[in-house]
């Protein structure tokens, strides 16, 4: 299949998800950030599909929009809406912040500017019917220890969570 | 324009695939057309069929046998006054019902109703199918939170936990399936036909998968596929928020649950959104397991004769129901305050029996003269008869339900989904996995 | 009597309860008012719910929005036209409601209806009973999801309005009895419709019982919901079904027949665990013992008159008197102080609603919303008769 009106829907998936990412830092609302960061993770995931890698844009809308964003809106809606009017939006350490996030932008721009040499012009896409295929070739093959490490780090931090959560098990 | 439009005709893939957006187009307005009148059909059958099962009549004013409820509920909903509680988020609260309703209609751009009577096979297929409607959740968790009232805060906090933790069981069941689609059922050890001799994820892949080895996955390795196919059905009912599971909207507990504070127009979005994902998982459903567009027996009933039987039944099926709209008409009471009822009826009944004997009369010329677009025609019509027929049976399966069982407690549904479910979806997937290896 | 085991009466009725273990992720208690206007609370009862979670912490009921004041009104009443009031307490169970004030009336007069009398205020008891029965059980199972039981149920109770209709005109506030008998002879029909009844009924309780009692949800909803031991249900007063279910074999038409209770040959059921469900299978056990009561009367039904010698204008002897009756609900007490003359002193009743609405905190504590819902069903509640 070939796309359609690429960079158009390119900047429109970018611009999307970059004023969601705003957002998400500047509303007083939670549950209003949370939508916000819906929007960009699901932008992204229309990203994902451009570079024809549709089952981590599958995984990305089923685990991240459809999971985890649902529960960050489980824990955001039973917190108190008048006492996050009242806090302070950012705390002191803003400063901090915005250097980090300039420092990265500005290790982006020189890869993407000094890049062009680092990496070949143009990759091939992979065909997009074995891309599924591939990733599980990928995972289970060539990394799977790396995976199962990643499996395992993660049975202990649920394992943290309900030992955190329920004092009598 | 018309180039387009008629170079589609002779191919035989979706219009997604041919790249064709003009029928790709006009797929979409027809699957959301037919969903649409599908909903509407499924509000008057569950509420006449819920009637008969508890000894009542049901609507009967509103057109004869209340045909004609479905769209006097619907310009009521219309005309109803739109209200926006006082204290709710008014920009959620507006925007919630409309994702729900996206991500319910969003799933049809897959449903296979035939090899090529889908808007788009995507390779990713079941996987979109699973994460758009799980974004469902979103919007009964936004319409819960923005109604900004205790009941609707704890049912939508109530259906976010139960859809979520419902998804696990399901996603592993659909898991244990996606193995079969290659012949020995263990992924990459299998021989199918289809891309390298993988699996696939694409909806129609499954369905030819199960054309291809002759077997529907719901008998396969059995009995390791009844057994995900019953954690499926289960888990599709929790999360459609339908009884038994209907906790979310319990209405003895919650009033209405996350739409309490909903009314009117908004309202009949969520009922639209619920009744059109139920149909979208009963799609799953028949895609994974029942052999999608596939009709029963193609082996033991085999063979031209029996290919043209089975292809009446379309026009059969058309022609029963106006026969049972017919002997309504003679069961009518004769008097002349019910004769506009009669002759709607009557005239109900001969538009039926119009749509069967022309179905009829497609299959039957294409049986005589064997030309090239009615021999398509039929094949279409008989793969979106089977289809549609297979959803039928689990929509009538959601009102039987409905009619006969209690409403589970919250934390005994968790445990049920967490406890039970997980764990056997889990041990029929390392099963398969195993079975699959061995074969 | 035993004390209370669990908790202090006094302290029922302040919310200020203890609270749940802490853990990390504490979240807000919740108060929630369920009703006055709620699907589940049967009328307009209304329930102070304090919530952790969905966990129900305490109730407190508030009662009184169908107050109409039915005791002092009685006061400004003769005897006999208090009588129709009464059908408006206990509202499905209207016949029972009559029986107990008229022999009230009749013990303070010193009076006894005559026997046919009696066997017909029995069959008309009893088939009331089973009435408020199939409503509570219709509307019970609403409660916890099932809707086609109360569709049945309502399709049966039919049966028996319909013989009401025909012996008093009227199907819900009868109004069946007078001071000192029944003011209508038996219809012609009456004992056949009465049969007709006692044959097909039967199979119907069957009908209800594969619906719902080895229903698995069933069985998960109302098992272990709802418990209340035997001493603490003494304590608050409870009685009726839910007495029973809890193991104490107490039903006044054995305790203290009256009418002619005694002529019959019935069981009391009882149940062991005093949860919901055991709840559920005494009163379908009580629907067949009335059904076994009735059968006995209307064939043992003697000829003779029915009402008996009753003064034009009622005026007891000065005097008190409590009389209680086993009403569907539990027991239902007339307390009657006259001072002589043509109209009560003063009347209190003791509803068994209200009497037995008390345990619902007991019962509740601990639990989820939704079993809140289950067990203000099986309490069988009538808000008419709690708030009089």
């Amino acid at each position: 299949m070939t796309p359609v009106a690429t960079p158009f829907f390119f900047y429109l998936l970018s611009g999307l998800a970059i004023a969601g990412g705003l957002l998400v830092i500047t509303r007083r609302n939670a549950v209003h950030s949370a939508l916000a960061l819906i929007v960009t993770l699901l932008a992204v995931a229309g990203l994902y599909l451009m570079l024809y890698a549709p089952f981590v844009a599958g995984v990305q809308i089923i685990v991240y929009a459809g999971g985890i964003m649902v529960l960050f809106l489980f824990v955001i809606m039973l917190v108190s809406l008048e006492r996050t009017i009242k806090e302070r939006q950012f705390n002191r350490m803003w400063p901090v912040g915005l250097f980090a996030a300039c420092a990265l932008l500005a290790l982006f721009m020189s890869v993407f500017a000094k890049g062009r040499a680092l990496f070949p012009d143009r990759v091939p896409p992979p065909p997009e019917a074995s891309n599924t295929q591939q990733i599980g070739v990928m995972l289970y093959g060539n990394y799977m220890f790396a995976f199962e490490i990643a499996s395992l780090l993660l049975l202990v931090a649920i394992l943290g969570a309900v030992i955190m959560a329920k004092k009598r098990i | 324009m018309l180039d387009s439009f008629m170079s589609y005709l002779g191919s035989s893939v979706t219009p997604g695939e041919a790249n064709n957006q003009l029928w790709a187009l006009i797929y979409v307005l027809i699957i959301f057309a037919g969903v649409s009148v599908a909903v509407m059909a499924m509000n008057w059958l569950e509420r006449k069929a819920l009637a008969h099962f508890q000894v009542r009549l049901g609507p009967m004013r509103v057109g004869p046998h209340g045909l004609l409820q479905p769209i006097a509920d619907a310009v009521k909903l219309l005309i109803k006054e739109d209200i926006i509680p006082a204290e709710s988020d008014k920009f959620v609260f507006w925007i919630a019902p409309i994702i729900g309703l996206l991500a319910a209609f969003t799933v049809y751009t897959v449903v296979p109703f035939g090899p090529s009577q889908a808007v788009s096979d995507m390779n990713i297929g079941i996987l979109f199918m699973l994460g758009v409607s799980s974004l469902a959740v979103l919007g009964v968790v936004m319409a819960g939170w923005a109604s900004n009232s205790h009941y609707p805060l704890i049912g939508a906090l109530r259906s976010s936990a139960q859809m979520v933790s419902y998804e696990v069981a399901m996603g592993l069941a659909v898991v244990s399936a996606i193995l079969m689609t290659s012949l020995h059922g263990a992924g990459l050890y299998g021989v199918s036909k289809l891309s390298d001799g993988t699996g696939t994820l694409s909806m129609i892949g499954i369905v030819q998968a199960q054309q291809e080895q002759q077997v529907w996955f719901l008998f396969k390795f059995f009995p390791l596929g009844l057994i995900a196919f019953v954690i499926f059905a289960i888990a599709m009912i929790a999360e459609t928020n339908r009884a038994p599971f209907d906790l979310p909207e319990a209405e003895s507990e919650l009033t209405a649950g996350f739409h309490t504070e909903y009314s009117g127009l908004r309202w009949s979005l969520f009922m639209l959104a619920e009744y059109a994902a139920m149909i979208a998982v009963s799609a799953i459903a028949v895609t994974l397991w029942l052999g999608g567009w596939l009709r029963p027996f193609p082996t033991w009933l085999s063979g031209p004769a029996w290919d043209f039987i089975f292809a009446l039944f379309p026009g059969l099926t058309f022609v029963g129901l106006a026969a049972i709209a017919f002997l309504g008409t003679v069961r009518m009471p004769k008097h002349s305050y019910f004769r506009v009822q009669t002759i709607g009826l009557a005239a109900f009944g001969a538009v039926l029996a119009l749509i069967g004997v022309l179905l009829l009369g497609i299959v039957i010329g294409a049986k005589v003269s064997d030309h090239d677009i009615l021999n398509r025609t039929t094949e279409g019509l008989s793969n979106v008869f089977w289809f549609v027929f297979k959803v039928a049976v689990f929509m009538y399966l959601y009102i039987w339900y409905r009619a006969t069982w209690p409403r589970y407690r919250f934390d005994q549904l968790m445990k049920v989904g967490w406890k039970v479910m997980l764990p056997i979806s889990l041990g029929v997937l390392i099963v398969t996995a195993i079975v699959g290896v061995l074969l | 009597m035993n004390a209370p085991t669990k908790t202090d009466p006094n302290a029922l009725s302040n919310l200020d309860l203890e609270t749940p273990e802490k853990t990390y992720l504490d979240s807000n208690e919740l108060i929630i008012n369920m009703g006055p206007q709620h699907p589940a609370t049967h009328g307009v009862l209304r329930v102070i719910l304090k919530l952790d979670g969905e966990k129900v912490l305490g109730t407190e009921c508030v009662i009184g929005y169908l107050h109409r004041g039915v005791e002092k009104i009685a006061e400004n009443r003769t005897y006999t036209m208090f009588n129709p009031y009464v059908d408006r307490m206990d509202y499905v169970a209207a016949v029972s409601n009559g029986l107990g004030y008229c022999q009230a009336v009749e013990k303070l007069l010193n009076v006894e209806a005559p026997p046919r009398a009696n066997y017909i205020r029995v069959i008309l008891t009893e088939l009331n009973r089973i009435a408020s029965h199939q409503l509570w059980l219709g509307t019970h199972a609403l409660d916890i999801g099932a809707m086609t039981p109360l569709f049945y149920t309502f399709r049966d109770r039919e049966e028996i309005l319909k013989i009401f209709e025909k012996y008093c005109g009227a199907r819900l506030t009868t109004h069946a009895f007078r001071i000192g008998g029944c003011l209508y002879e038996t219809y012609a029909g009456f004992e056949k419709d009465v049969k007709n009844f006692l044959a097909f009924f039967p199979s119907k309780i069957g009908e209800y019982e594969e619906l719902l009692t080895t229903n698995r949800i069933w069985l998960e909803r109302t098992k272990k919901v709802g418990v209340i031991s035997a001493a603490d249900a003494i304590a608050l007063g409870v009685t009726g079904p839910v007495l029973r279910a809890s193991g104490v074999k107490w039903d006044i038409r054995k305790a203290q027949p009256y009418a002619n209770y005694a002529e019959f040959d019935f069981e009391i059921p009882t149940g062991e665990n005093g949860d919901t469900y055991d709840r559920y299978l005494v009163r379908i056990a009580e629907m067949r013992q009335s059904l076994r009561i009735i059968e006995q009367a209307v064939n043992g039904i003697p000829e003779g008159p029915i009402m008996a010698k009753v003064p034009k204008v009622i005026k007891p002897p000065v005097g008190e008197i409590y009389h209680s009756i086993e009403a569907p609900k539990g027991e239902l007490g007339y307390f009657i102080v006259s001072d002589g003359s043509t109209q009560p002193y003063r009347v209190r009743v003791r509803p068994p609603s209200f009497v037995n609405l008390q345990a619902l905190d007991v019962m509740v504590r601990g639990l989820l919303v939704a079993d809140v819902v289950a067990v203000i069903g099986t309490l069988d509640i009538v808000l008419g008769e709690v708030d009089r």
